[in-house]
């Protein structure tokens, strides 16, 4: 109204600000009129583009089997029948069987384990280059000492969840276990999921799985992803089932096989 | 293409628009031309042909049982005699009212609403589907004219009660919440079930907002915590249209019916009992390996025929969640979109849309834009409410409170009726619908404060 040196109000502020030390949402980010302001338009297609780009990063599967054979644990290096990334990502049938090859050398391994443990890169490698490793050294010791047998860990590139039933069929194991990389999100593109089923079988389907989600830093913590696992594992072998018929009832600090904390928290600690 | 022996179910995969599901599946036509004389013949099928001929048979699929005894065949009449072509040239008239469409619903199967609607263009699906008029009662009345809902999605990725009650705040301030405010948990325990639906609860009480909350989880998990004397307002399910893909959800019509009574049993709506809340999504039953050859378009309307069983007080079709093997892009999540809105219309469904896309799918938030808007028109009755429009714990890109607020404001929406005024007495919207700066001295601020004291 004065002079041309009077800057007009442009984005209004939300007065709630603090409360974004509460979450990781997108929370009091103001408004212009009632849009968006544009510095959070290109913030989001900033973050985007990254996780674009994060779908598309390939897995370091020798890079991941050399650090797990050096701690002392198996592993087979396997991956499913899809050409490349691209089949990948609209052929999630391809996803879900194993390369001729891969069933090959899966053959060649002893059977009849209680549990096989699969890694996939599912559709974030970044997730298992972050979190599968210690998650695996902490589920291998506690499985270790709660008497169990375990498989050599698959490491499967270009997976889907559903991989691990061919591969615990294959191996005849009694339970399945799969740590895959989640769709990635715009804040989380490093979230991990871990699968288990049951009597794993070509054809088994949703409804026969449990799911622990978001194992990441700042979501669920490796050790109480591992928690949470061994009481899943525990019930699954209790009831003879996994899935919608298996309720997650753990109680808080729970102690899987009547383990000691340091059987789950201890490998993580490796170095 | 011999078309005179051509399986209703063969016509309807070769006719419907491209998309990756039906690739996927292999019913998809093999070539452009290929696809639009499926759809010339299609054309030419006499509605009541969908009686007869069922896409999954009678005998094996308890969806399409359901769909043939409860087809009410005189609400059907007037239009017994058309075939889809001119069933579809009929519903563009001006005679065909909000009133006649309600008439109309229970007698239109899902088949022949997926049929018809691979027929017309986007300003066909959106133009019949505006003039449909479908309202639901909870603690609030949801669909009624000149209004837009919306969910109020405030997940967390380890269900901090504080984290979502941040979000919850910001999306009223924003004038969200009407639909419901609905989590999507992390953990599907019952402890951690009931503890965020007793602090929503605590939230609505506390604050007197006319909605309802609701924690998506399975059926069987709300079943258990309405026994545990919960405070369960909606029951969530995620529903496909086959026998086969509800199995893999863990579902059935009758394990859907006792959720539906459970939930009715406790009586907390106030201005109806409308309280089961539905999602599907086109390529589930696919996904589920339980698609009988069925396109995905065609077995989600079938999934509506389940929802409208239960009387819902809300369904949407989470349209680009389920990634890009069902739906690649932009263009084809757009179009999904709109045939979802259009044949749950059709069905006499409160039908929203989760308008959204995955990071490993080709689109972005121009597309994201263009499908609310077009759903707008549309009439579409909610969408989702997240902070940014980055859900956080599902990871994927949903619409935003901004998103809802531009629809509102572009279109001259309004909030449900109750929600609205409660929205204006509570200062953060004025009569005519425009928010209102949010003063430091507003009691909504102290909203997470009352969840720490909890």
């Amino acid at each position: 109204m004065s002079g041309r040196n009077e800057v007009p109000v442009t984005v209004s502020q939300d007065p709630w600000a603090e409360l974004r030390r509460f979450t990781a949402a997108r929370i009091a980010v103001g408004r212009s009129g009632s849009s968006l302001p544009l510095a959070e338009s290109l913030a989001f297609r900033l973050d985007h583009a990254r996780a674009r780009d994060a779908v598309h990063a390939p897995f370091r599967r020798a890079d991941l089997a050399e650090r797990l054979r050096t701690a002392g644990i198996a592993c087979a290096e396997l991956e499913s029948c899809v050409a490349d990334r691209g089949e990948f990502l609209t052929r999630p049938d391809k996803g879900r069987r194993l390369s001729e090859r891969s069933v090959n050398a899966l053959q060649g391994l002893e059977k009849g384990c209680d549990i096989c443990v699969v890694v996939g890169d599912g559709l974030s490698a970044r997730a298992i280059h972050e979190n599968a490793e210690a998650f695996i050294l902490s589920c291998a010791s506690m499985f270790g000492q709660a008497g169990l047998t375990v498989s050599p860990v698959c490491l499967v590139e270009n997976a889907r969840v559903a991989v691990a039933d061919e591969i615990g069929e294959i191996l005849r194991a009694r339970l399945s276990v799969i740590l895959i990389g989640e769709r990635p999100g715009l804040s989380s593109p490093n979230s991990m999921g871990v699968y288990l089923t049951m009597n794993p079988r070509v054809g088994a389907t949703d409804e026969a799985r449990n799911c622990i989600s978001n194992v990441r830093e700042g979501g669920l913590s490796i050790t109480e992803g591992v928690r949470k696992l061994g009481y899943l594992v525990e019930e699954a072998f209790r009831l003879g089932l996994s899935g919608v018929g298996l309720k997650d009832r753990m109680a808080e600090g729970y102690l899987p096989f009547g383990l000691p904390e340091s059987a789950i928290t201890g490998a993580a600690r490796k170095d | 293409m011999s078309g005179a022996h051509r399986t209703l179910k063969e016509l309807l995969a070769k006719a419907s628009p491209l998309r990756s599901g039906d690739v996927l599946a292999g019913v998809a036509a093999a070539t452009e031309e290929e696809r639009v004389l499926a759809q010339m013949e299609l054309a030419g099928v006499p509605l009541e042909r969908f009686l007869e001929e069922h896409v999954v048979p009678y005998e094996e699929d308890e969806v399409t049982r359901l769909i043939i005894d409860t087809h009410d065949r005189d609400a059907f009449a007037p239009v017994r005699g058309l075939t889809v072509g001119e069933f579809r040239d009929w519903l563009l008239t001006d005679v065909v009212d909000g009133e006649v469409l309600t008439r109309l619903a229970p007698g239109v199967t899902p088949e022949m609403a997926a049929a018809v609607s691979k027929l017309m263009r986007l300003q066909d699906l959106v133009l019949v589907a505006s003039k449909c008029r479908v309202t639901t009662r909870f603690r609030n009345t949801i669909g009624l004219p000149g209004t837009f809902s919306v969910r109020l999605q405030p997940n967390h990725p380890t269900d901090d009660l504080l984290g979502i009650a941040a979000s919850t705040l910001d999306g009223l301030c924003y004038g969200c919440g009407d639909a419901v405010i609905g989590v999507n948990p992390a953990t599907d325990s019952l402890d951690n079930i009931r503890r965020i639906l007793d602090m929503l609860d605590g939230l609505i009480s506390r604050y007197a907002i006319p909605t309802q909350s609701c924690v998506l989880t399975h059926v069987t998990t709300t079943m258990e915590a309405v026994e545990a004397g919960a405070p369960v307002d909606l029951c969530f399910q995620s529903i496909a249209g086959t026998q086969g893909a509800n199995a893999s959800f863990g579902v059935s019509l009758s394990l859907l019916q006792e959720a539906l009574e459970a939930t009715r049993s406790l009586s907390r709506g106030t201005m109806g009992d409308n309280v089961m809340y539905f999602e599907t999504g086109q390529g589930s039953a696919l996904s589920a390996g339980a698609h009988h050859g069925v396109d995905q378009q065609t077995l989600e309307a079938r999934a509506y025929a389940v929802a409208r069983r239960f009387e819902p007080l809300l369904v949407n079709t989470v349209v680009g969640f389920i990634g890009p093997e069902y739906l690649l892009n932009g263009k084809q999540i757009t179009r999904a979109g709109l045939e979802d809105h259009f044949c749950g219309k059709l069905l006499g469904l409160p039908m929203g849309v989760d308008v959204c896309y995955t990071n490993h799918a080709e689109a972005d938030q121009d597309d994201m834009d263009a499908l609310l808007t077009l759903l707008g028109a549309a009439g579409c009755t909610f969408v989702m409410g997240v902070p940014g429009a980055d859900d956080i714990m599902l990871n994927y890109q949903s619409t935003s409170f901004h998103d809802a607020a531009y629809l509102r404001r572009l279109l001259g929406r309004k909030p449900a009726p109750e929600f609205a005024a409660w929205l204006e007495s509570s200062g953060v919207m004025d009569g005519n619908g425009r928010l209102l700066p949010i003063e430091t001295s507003n009691r909504l601020l102290g909203l997470p404060g009352a969840v720490r004291g909890a």
